[in-house]
């Protein structure tokens, strides 16, 4: 299961994992984070102890859906290593979130 | 390589129907879906016009029904993105992210997308104020400014949306009427917040960072003029998703040429859903077409 990120448990989850983590910002009122949501949860199990994912819901986490610019859901960023790598804006298709992940060198 | 009896290109309610069709006549059939079932349907919390549905239903979940009882009967589903087809091809040829396969018949059911607007830059600032979705991402534009760009059921209704959330709504439209149904216009002209730009065409999406205004195009006299909105939701209709298969089969305006049949100009090759030219694109017609193409493909494959 992803874990929740929420802005007391961000800097431990996030900025200091090990691994790469992939942050989905979401909302349970979004249509369009429901149809990403099969996709990530295959993802998780693909990417086992390669990448981590979080989630974010933009409801309960203002300070982190203004820290890093939201303002379109679903959307994903990458943090590896306390760096946070571009956005990538509800994606429509899982190979364009296996583009972005190479170009980031996952 | 592997092979099958069926390749169904789609995973929304045309698709899971004609593999549901497919599978329980006992073929082998499987589904490559880009994203995850029930396509466009998936993006509606409230489908009230399914029939045996009394109270609604939710279309994403719908769709993870039709996957599941689809599968029930054994089909396939591959999370996959279809990168080339060789329809013409014996038997047909299917080029996934993940695999090669061949298949004796394909049922095309690839839906249709939100079109684009086509102006510079639009892609880059999605997320920076262009959107394609007023009820995912209207909130984030509370109080602020907004333009609507169509005239059809999802710019009105999109509009209506944003007016109960935004300062201003500003609503763009090509013609002087809009083509949406009775029902949203006079919701639309009670609105106090909401102000119409008529015969105007978006000409540039202005930016800083962000989103600041657009400038319009007027259709007659070629007038440009400036205005200032923080986010732009696109709803100029919708663009069916053939560019795998031009040049392979019949289209007709972009959409694969088919009838009730759901037969193609290409044996073998079939096309069901909002991919093919027909009369009304909602989910029971989708459905529907995916029906009658287990027919025709089972007639097709006894044939082989």
């Amino acid at each position: 299961m992803a874990t929740v990120i929420t802005k007391d448990n961000f800097d431990q989850e996030v900025m200091g994992s090990q691994l790469p983590v992939i942050l989905d910002f979401q909302a349970p009122w979004c249509m369009y984070c429901r149809r990403l949501a099969p996709v990530i949860a295959k993802l998780e199990k693909e990417l086992e102890g390669k990448v981590r994912i979080g989630t974010v819901d933009i409801d309960e986490q203002p300070e982190l859906e203004e820290r890093f610019d939201i303002s379109t859901i679903p959307s994903l960023i990458l943090f590896q290593a306390g760096k946070n790598g571009s956005t990538l804006v509800n994606p429509p298709s899982r190979g364009a979130i296996m583009n972005w992940l190479k170009e980031q060198g996952i | 390589m592997e092979h099958v009896q069926v390749a169904v290109l789609g995973g929304g309610p045309a698709g899971y129907t004609a593999a549901l069709y497919c599978a329980r006549a006992g073929f082998r059939t499987v589904i490559l879906e880009k994203l995850s079932a029930g396509g466009q349907m998936a993006t509606t919390s409230q489908i009230d016009n399914y029939p045996g549905f009394d109270e609604g239903v939710d279309g994403f979940e719908l769709g993870m029904k039709m996957q599941a009882q689809a599968e029930r009967f054994g089909a396939e589903s591959f999370l996959e993105e279809v990168i080339s087809v060789d329809l013409n091809a014996v038997p047909k040829k299917i080029v996934t992210d993940s695999r090669e396969l061949t298949a004796d018949a394909v049922i095309l059911a690839t839906g249709a997308s939100a079109r684009k607007l086509g102006v510079a830059e639009e892609d880059s600032l999605v997320g920076r104020g262009v959107a394609y979705c007023a009820t995912c991402d209207g909130m984030f534009y509370k109080g602020k400014t907004v333009a609507v760009i169509g005239g059809g059921n999802t710019a009105a209704a999109d509009a209506l949306f944003l007016s109960r959330i935004c300062e201003k709504v500003i609503l763009i439209h090509r013609r002087d009427t809009l083509r949406a149904d009775r029902v949203y216009l006079n919701p639309l002209q009670s609105c106090d917040n909401l102000e119409f730009i008529w015969n105007s065409t978006v000409d540039a999406i202005l930016h800083e960072q962000k989103v600041t205004g657009l400038r319009l195009r007027d259709q007659f006299s070629g007038e440009l003029q400036e205005i200032a909105c923080d986010g732009v939701f696109v709803a100029v209709g919708q663009l069916p998703n053939t560019a795998l298969f031009e040049g392979q089969l019949t289209l007709e305006h972009g959409y694969i040429a088919a009838d009730e049949t759901t037969r193609t100009s290409v044996p073998g090759v079939f096309a069901v859903g909002d991919v093919r030219t027909k009369a009304l694109r909602q989910v029971i017609t989708a459905a529907s077409d995916g029906a009658v193409a287990s027919h025709y493909v089972e007639e097709y494959l006894a044939s082989l």
